[in-house]
C-alpha cells in the first residue's frame, strides 16, 4: 500500500502541469454543470407545487374579497362550494378536480415565502379555498373557464400557463444549454484524463513491465494511475463545490433573496444536491478515463 | 513440471509457424537448455510458459494448470511461481540492488517484514553480500545479472527461466553466472535456459533441447551443443 501511494504522488509530480491542467479543466466544467443542476431546481421551485399538474385554478371568495361573485362580508357557502364541484366535476374537458382548503394554503404559504417580510401581513383567514382544475387537452381551456367564470362564490378563475409557458420554455432552453455546454467540457476534461495516464503509463513502461514479468495483479499495477486521476478529479469538484457555495452565498443569499422577496429561492440543501452530483460525476470522469487508457498495459 | 503437448504458435501476420507441433515434457528439478538459432522459437516457447501469449493448438501445463484454460485474472499467480533472466538484465534505473530484489517481493504485497529477511539472504546467495545500497548502473554486467538472478530467485520460484543470460557477458563472467544458475538447480528449482553459448553447454552437460525452424531435433540428456 504504501508503494501504491508513494507511486501514484510521484506520478502527480512528474506530470503537475498536466494535474493542474485537469484540475482546472474539471473545476471550470464541474461549476457549470453544478450550475445546470441548481438551475434545473430553481425553476422548479419557481413552477411551485400546481404548476405541472394542473392547468387552472378557480379561487373562491373569503370574507374579504371584492370580486363581482361575491357577497361582501361572506365567504363562499358549503352550498356554492359544491355546486362549482360538480359544475367542474360534470365538464367533459375536465381530466380531474382537486380541492385545497384555506389550512392547507396557508401552511404551504408560510413555507413558500418563510423568509419573507410579505407574510408579516397575511393571515391563515385571508387564503383562499382553491379547485384546481385538471383538463384532458390543455388547449381546451376556454370552455372550463366560462362555465365556472360566472358562479357565484367564485373569485378569481386563472390560467397561469397561459402567461408563463413563455417563460418556463426560455428558462428550460437556458438550462439544457448550460447542462450540453457543460456536457462538452466534461468530455474535453475526461479525454484529458485519459491522455494525462496514457503520458504516465508509457514514461513507466519499464517499471509496468517488470511488474507484469514478476506477477503484480492488474489492480496492483492500475491503482497508482486510478489514484492520481481520482485526485485530480476530486481537486477540481471541491473547487466546483467551493464556487457553487459562492454563487449561493453571494448571488442568491446576498443578491437574488433581497431583491426579489415573492420568489422561493433556492437553499442549502439543493446546493447539496448540486454538490453530490458533481461529485459522483466527478468520480466517474476520472475512473472510467483511466480503466480505459490502462488497458494497453494490463493486457495479459 | 512443464508440459508442451503438440503445441503450435503462429503469430498473427505470420506465414511460418513460430513452434510446430512441439511435444515435451520437463521434470521438476531439471535443468534444459534450449538450443537452436536465431528465430528457432526460443524465446517463443519461453513466452508461451510464461502465458504472455496463447498458443495456437496444442496445450501446454505449467505447475500442474492447464494454460489454455486459465483465465486471465490468474496469470499474475502463475507469473509468480517463474522467474525469468534476460540478456539485457531489465533492471529499474536510478534505483539500488536491493530496491531492484526488493521490487518483485513489494509489488506481489509481500510484508515488509518478509522483504527485509528475504532480500539479504537472497543477495548473499548470488554473491553480492554487501553491495545492495550500489545503484545497478555502477556495477558490472556481470553484477547486474547477478541482480536480475536475485530477483528472480528471492521469491523461491518452482521454476527459473533464462533468456540467453550470458549473452551481453564475456566467457569468465559467464561461467560464474553459470555456477550461479546451477546452484540454484540443484536447490530444486526447474531452470530452462535458452541459449547460443556452445561453450558453456557443452561444459554443464545437462539435457539438451534443440529447435531448428520451430519443430524439435533433437532431446539429448548430458547432451552438448553440437553433433
Amino acid at each position: 500500500m504504501r508503494h501504491t501511494l508513494r507511486e501514484a504522488w510521484s506520478g502527480l509530480r512528474r506530470n503537475l502541469s498536466m494535474t493542474l491542467a485537469v484540475i482546472v479543466t474539471m473545476w471550470v466544467s464541474l461549476t457549470l454543470f453544478g450550475g445546470g443542476l441548481l438551475g434545473a431546481q430553481q425553476v422548479e421551485l419557481l413552477k411551485g407545487r400546481w404548476y405541472d399538474k394542473i392547468e387552472i385554478s378557480v379561487f373562491l371568495c373569503v370574507d374579504d374579497s371584492k370580486g363581482s361573485n361575491c357577497e361582501p362580508g361572506q365567504g363562499a357557502t358549503e352550498a356554492q362550494r359544491q355546486a362549482i364541484r360538480t359544475v367542474l366535476e360534470t365538464n367533459p374537458e375536465v381530466a380531474t378536480v382537486y380541492y385545497e382548503n384555506k389550512a392547507e394554503v396557508w401552511s404551504d404559504f408560510q413555507r413558500v415565502y418563510k423568509d419573507s417580510p410579505v407574510l408579516a401581513d397575511m393571515t391563515a383567514d385571508m387564503m383562499q379555498d382553491n379547485f384546481r382544475v385538471k383538463l384532458k387537452n390543455p388547449e381546451q381551456y376556454e370552455g372550463v373557464v366560462s362555465a365556472v367564470a360566472g358562479l357565484s362564490g367564485v373569485q378569481a378563475v386563472q390560467d397561469l400557463r397561459q402567461y408563463l409557458n413563455p417563460l418556463f420554455e426560455w428558462l428550460n432552453v437556458a438550462k439544457w444549454t448550460t447542462i450540453g455546454l457543460s456536457l462538452l467540457l466534461l468530455l474535453a476534461a475526461a479525454l484529458q484524463i485519459a491522455t494525462t495516464i496514457r503520458m504516465a503509463a508509457f514514461s513507466r513502461r519499464r517499471e509496468l513491465g517488470i511488474m507484469r514479468l514478476v506477477g503484480a495483479s492488474n489492480w496492483y499495477i492500475m491503482l497508482p494511475f486510478l489514484l492520481e486521476s481520482l485526485v485530480a478529479a476530486l481537486g477540481g469538484a471541491l473547487f466546483a463545490c467551493a464556487s457553487l457555495a459562492a454563487l449561493q452565498k453571494f448571488l442568491i443569499i446576498d443578491k437574488a433573496q433581497p431583491s426579489l422577496k415573492s420568489v422561493e429561492w433556492i437553499g442549502w440543501s439543493h446546493v447539496g444536491v448540486a454538490m453530490l452530483g458533481v461529485i459522483a460525476v466527478g468520480v466517474v470522469l476520472s475512473i472510467v478515463p483511466t480503466l480505459i487508457a490502462t488497458r494497453k498495459y494490463l493486457r495479459v | 513440471m512443464i508440459t508442451f503437448e503438440d503445441v503450435t504458435k503462429v503469430y498473427e501476420g505470420q506465414r511460418r509457424a513460430a513452434l510446430a507441433d512441439v511435444s515435451v515434457t520437463i521434470e521438476k528439478g531439471e535443468f534444459v537448455f534450449l538450443v537452436g538459432s536465431s528465430g528457432s522459437g526460443k524465446s517463443t516457447f519461453m513466452r508461451l510458459v510464461l502465458r504472455e501469449y496463447r498458443s495456437t493448438k496444442g496445450r501446454i501445463f505449467v505447475a500442474g494448470k492447464d494454460l489454455s484454460k486459465l483465465h486471465g485474472w490468474k496469470v499474475p499467480g502463475l507469473r509468480r511461481q517463474i522467474g525469468t533472466v534476460f540478456q539485457d538484465f531489465r533492471l529499474l534505473p536510478g534505483k539500488t540492488v536491493t530496491e531492484n530484489v526488493a521490487f518483485a517481493l513489494q509489488v506481489i504485497g509481500k510484508p515488509q517484514a518478509s522483504i527485509k529477511r528475504l532480500v539479504p539472504e537472497t543477495l548473499e546467495l548470488v554473491g553480492l553480500d554487501g553491495k545492495g545500497n550500489r545503484q545497478t548502473d555502477e556495477l558490472s554486467g556481470g553484477e547486474q545479472q547477478r541482480v536480475a538472478i536475485a530477483r528472480a530467485f528471492v521469491n523461491r520460484p518452482a521454476i527459473l527461466l533464462a533468456d540467453e543470460p550470458t549473452g551481453n557477458l564475456d566467457p569468465t563472467t559467464s561461467i560464474g553466472i553459470m555456477k550461479l544458475l546451477d546452484q540454484i538447480n540443484r536447490t530444486g528449482t526447474t531452470v530452462v535456459m535458452a541459449t547460443h553459448d556452445a561453450t558453456i553447454v557443452d561444459q554443464m552437460r545437462k539435457r539438451v533441447i534443440e529447435l531448428v525452424d520451430g519443430a524439435i531435433v533433437r532431446d539429448q540428456s548430458k547432451g552438448i551443443y553440437g553433433y
